[in-house]
């Protein structure tokens, strides 16, 4: 006997195998994220006031990459609609695109991830007076870019500082601070803008911690990279999904045309969910 | 029959001319089913002495604190070097067995051999299927599980040993822990949350989709509805286990603190973390996946005694609709149970009262199967042999875990009772003498069909009979503890606690229940040593062991027993037509006292 | 679901560019209201997140077909939500009951 419904969907059900395997694979997917999110919830209501990351992200590279997102499952969509009137030269030619925007998405990513890596927060041990939305304020935590030899250097700790045996090093403050409501970034970063950023130069002995925006930063940071890293791990696996039905897996088209175009449904829904999970990290993340 | 399908035209023929595959196919690298299922079966047993054999050394340590470990106390010095030097089991070892003992029982013996195993090879069979819905899936379940475990054992190793923080891992102990045994608890328990929920894709499929013609749902035998729903258990409560094995792995390797707390002090320094983590986060998704987890062990095996109490009784099980419904009302509630495990984390009262309702409500559904079983009984001619003494042994074994249960699911009585022996008796008495006897009885029971031979009845009987006096022995004894206020997780067994008593205080430990650490002792190596004749009947049956004379040497009439022994590739001949419910046991006017699920009914010749 | 006809398929296609269209004009609605900075945080999370499920609905209902399916996948997916509503509430529910007279950080 041969395993039946591979192909064909079973009278009762209405359902080939896969199908059923991929909702049910979704239905975990589901839980899997919403573990995360849950995780996310919790500890956003839980946090110290003033002490939840927000605002640092770049919200038109998000946008972007947002949109490039959507095409991707639009050309997914449109591939599959293309093979079930037989068009499989146009298949070919969507679903290069979702491949290419998959690339595309995960490059733009790991730009944004790289960002981060090299810049700061720096709590010191002493109050500066710094200027934020026009006004002198006090602080003792700041925000902003560090420069040590020529160099502005990534995943520093307060831990690098001993054991570079860093004297001093150069830090260049962002005009906001997290602390800060929304509206007031918003206008600390117009007033700040075309003019020269104040710089300062403090010892090693000044620092409290120093951390790069590294999940260990902070609890936000630590949920932006888990979250975006295992969804980028997703796009990465459906893509390669994508690619192997595309190419190497092409040849079924000719022998099992139909089991062909369910394959191509169901790596597709794998594909919708990887971005319907991406509509919700977005707002999340890059502006909540 | 609402199933039926037009018939592909190449039946069985055409496969059949195949060239036989080399032996890495065939047995290593298998699609098959049963050979998943086989590999599942020994893979999970080796784990389950092997998880046994760390206990009855902490059970040593318990009961003699700080004396070597007799026999194997030399060999442990030399593997594990300074944290059993001189063969004495230190501390630090202690809590490394405990936490792999709960793991390795929980995620890599009783799931894999209740559902891997037992799964794997009987649900196919019995569904009328030729083989699970996706077969590489199968195999790669397998082979992540297979991974996962080797993740585990090796961190035994490791410098600094084993995760020590429990099999519950709680934050931020787990994660403050300066060793690396929980990073590699982290990573195996991924592989095997992954190996989970691929198995539980493919059942659910299979059961949906490749049901034989005419097997309608009300026609399943309750063994696959117990693994259906124990499918969906899997499916949607590991994955956020997952998530906060991810974020714990975060913890621990990238330094972020979703489980650590702002102003977090290690060894009297505060640490270098941001802070503001949330432990409870932790208990929360933990025992969101903890207890669907329990009804996991639990299904599958009440799906077996139902079968062998069925086959052996010669008649139809008594309220097969309830026994289906229970199983489904279970499985949902059981997602809404959890933080009764969390009553001594600071609840409020309406989230606790909530907790404690639903934990109540579930253990009516629970109530209705065991009650199902034991009506069951009434009235039939009952052939009492090893797997219906199990079986047997199951329905009182599970009554005691389950009523002693009732008591935790109280808060109040739970302030007492949290974290003390007597939790630790309630748990094993529905793992270990209830599900752990089912797997014993579904291993005589299906051993025929997996082998064509069955195993003795002699060596069976000695090894349930010393089975069940010896469990009892051992768990029986730490109600007492437990009820008397002994804690769990002591290396010494409560010895310096027990010191510190006022005499005739209450609630002191007393002589009488510090010396119940040795009966224990006893008893665990009693269990230890009837375990030997079960393992040389099962090597020694599959070549040695009585011939079967038919293909149905139980007279049963599941479809299992329907196909040549062993099944071949492919299972059936050609597919099986069902016109019967899964139990037709001693119907009147019949001239066997048994009618399988494929024959028609009379006049209705196919 | 398998017997679609050429004019079925044109029509489908119609959907899935007007969806297409429709995601990328709710994320400019999301990033725009952003913008303008509502007084209220409870009022900017509430439109940011109602917008995103209306897009997630677009994506679950057109493209991946949820509107037609079959009752099978419904039934599972009925059940992952309940579940995953049920473990998102009631952590949150637990974060907020605590015993009177507890202090917190």
């Amino acid at each position: 006997m041969e395993i039946p419904y591979t192909a064909q969907p079973r009278k009762d059900t209405g359902l080939y195998n896969a199908k059923v395997g991929i909702w049910l694979f979704l239905a975990s997917e589901v839980m899997l994220f919403g573990g995360l999110f849950s995780a996310y919830i919790l500890l956003r209501v839980g946090a110290t006031p003033g002490t939840w990351v927000h605002g640092l992200l770049n919200i038109p590279i998000g946008t972007f990459n947002t949109a490039v997102l959507i095409t991707s499952s639009v050309t997914v969509v449109l591939s599959w609609a293309a093979l079930k009137v037989g068009n499989f030269g146009r298949y070919r030619f969507y679903q290069a695109i979702t491949i290419l925007c998959a690339l595309g998405f995960l490059g733009i990513k790991s730009f944004e991830y790289r960002e981060k890596f090299s810049h700061y927060e720096v709590w010191l041990n002493q109050p500066v007076t710094v200027t934020r939305g026009g006004q002198e304020v006090q602080t003792d935590r700041l925000l902003g870019h560090i420069e040590y030899q020529g160099h502005h250097p990534a995943f520093w700790s307060t831990k690098t500082l001993a054991e570079k045996q860093v004297e001093s090093f150069k830090f260049t403050p962002d005009p906001i601070h997290y602390k800060m409501t929304p509206k007031e970034m918003a206008h600390a970063r117009k007033t700040a803008a075309g003019r020269k950023a104040e710089e300062f130069e403090f010892k090693a002995a000044d620092v409290k911690r120093l951390s790069a925006f590294v999940p260990g930063h902070s609890t936000y940071f630590a949920l932006y990279f888990t979250l975006t890293a295992l969804h980028a791990l997703h796009v990465l696996g459906g893509a390669v999904v994508i690619f192997y039905i595309w190419g190497p897996g092409a040849k079924m088209w000719k022998t099992d045309p139909e089991r062909y175009t369910n394959r191509v449904e169901v790596s597709g829904l794998f594909w919708h969910f990887v971005d319907l999970v991406w509509i919700f990290l977005f707002p999340v993340l890059y502006l909540l | 029959m609402q199933a039926t399908s037009p018939k592909q035209s190449h039946a069985g023929h055409a496969e059949a001319h195949h060239e036989e595959p080399g032996f890495w196919s065939k047995y290593i690298f298998s699609t098959d089913h049963k050979i998943i299922g086989i590999q599942y079966g020994l893979t999970a047993l080796t784990f389950l002495l092997f998880g046994f054999c760390l206990m009855l050394m902490m059970r040593w340590q318990i009961a003699h604190p700080g004396q070597p470990v007799p026999l194997v106390g030399p060999l442990l010095a030399k593997v594990l070097g300074g944290v059993a030097a001189g063969g004495v089991m230190s501390a630090d070892l202690y809590n490394s067995f405990g936490a792999m003992h709960g793991t390795i029982m929980v995620f890599l013996a009783v799931v894999p051999l209740a559902f891997g195993a037992f799964g794997n090879y009987v649900v196919p069979l019995m569904i009328g299927a030729p083989d699970m819905a996706f077969p590489r899936v199968n195999m790669a379940s397998y082979q992540a599980y297979v991974v996962g475990g080797i993740i585990m054992f090796v961190s035994f190793f490791i410098p600094g040993g084993a995760a020590q923080a429990g099999w519950t891992s709680y934050s931020p102990l787990a994660t403050s822990i300066p060793t690396d045994g929980q990073t590699f608890w982290l990573v195996g328990m991924i592989f095997l949350i992954t190996s989970s929920l691929l198995g539980a894709v493919n059942f659910i499929a299979t059961i949906i989709q490749l049901r034989a013609p005419g097997m309608t749902w009300m026609r399943l035998p309750f063994f696959v509805w117990a693994q259906f729903v124990t499918g969906f258990l899997l499916l949607l409560a590991f994955p956020p286990l997952e998530a906060a094995g991810l974020m714990q792995l975060m913890d621990k390797v990238a330094g972020t603190s979703f489980f650590l707390p702002t102003g977090l002090a290690v060894g009297g320094q505060l640490a270098d973390v941001s802070g503001g983590g949330s432990p409870l986060l932790w208990q929360h998704l933990f025992w969101f996946l903890g207890h669907p987890e329990v009804y996991v062990l639990i299904l599958p095996a009440m799906g077996i005694v139902c079968e062998v109490i069925s086959n052996n009784t010669r008649k139809q099980i008594w309220g097969y609709k309830s026994l289906v419904y229970s199983s489904l009302a279970i499985g949902f509630l059981s997602f809404i149970v959890w933080a009764h495990h969390m009553y001594l984390t600071g609840m409020g009262t309406k989230i606790s009262t909530f907790f404690q309702t639903t934990t109540m409500i579930i253990s009516i559904p629970s109530v209705i199967i065991l009650t199902c079983f034991f009506i069951s009984l009434w009235g039939g001619s009952i052939r009492f042999n090893t797997p219906m003494l199990f079986a047997l042994a199951f329905l009182p074994m599970f009554g005691i875990g389950g009523l002693t249960g009732l008591p935790l699911g109280f808060s109040a009585s739970d302030l007492h009772l949290h974290d003390t022996y007597y939790v630790i008796a309630h748990f094993h008495y529905v793992v270990a003498p209830g599900t752990i006897f089912a797997l014993f009885a579904g291993i005589y029971y299906w051993f025929p069909k997996m082998t064509g031979r069955l195993m003795s009845e002699y060596w069976g009987r000695v090894h349930f009979w010393g089975s069940l006096i010896f469990m009892n022995v051992v768990f029986q004894p730490m109600f007492a503890q437990g009820m008397a206020g002994m804690i769990r997780r002591m290396a010494d067994g409560g010895a310096n606690y027990s010191l510190a008593r006022v005499p005739d205080a209450i609630g002191g430990l007393s002589d009488t229940i510090m010396s119940l650490h040795t009966l224990i002792l006893w008893g665990g190596i009693g269990l230890g040593l009837v375990q030997i004749p079960f393992i040389i009947n099962v090597f020694w049956s599959i070549k040695h062991g009585r011939k079967v004379t038919s293909d149905n040497p139980w007279d049963a009439t599941t479809l299992e027993w329907q196909t040549p022994t062993p099944p071949p590739h492919g299972n059936f001949a050609a597919e099986p037509t069902v016109h019967r419910g899964p139990y037709d046991y001693s119907l009147p006017g019949k001239a066997k006292d048994f009618t399988p699920q494929n024959e028609p009914d009379q006049g209705g010749k196919h | 679901m398998s017997d679609h006809s050429h004019q079925d398929i044109a029509k489908h296609v119609k959907i899935y560019i007007t969806v297409f269209v429709a995601l990328l004009v709710g994320t400019i609605i999301t990033v725009a209201l952003n913008y303008l900075h509502f007084d209220s945080m409870a009022l900017t999370i509430a439109i940011a997140l109602f917008v995103a499920t209306i897009k997630a609905a677009l994506v679950a209902c057109y493209f991946m077909h949820l509107i037609s399916e079959r009752k099978m996948i419904y039934l599972i997916m009925a059940f992952t939500v309940f579940f995953f509503i049920g473990l998102m509430f009631l952590t949150l529910g637990a974060h907020y009951d605590y015993p009177p007279n507890t202090t917190t950080l």
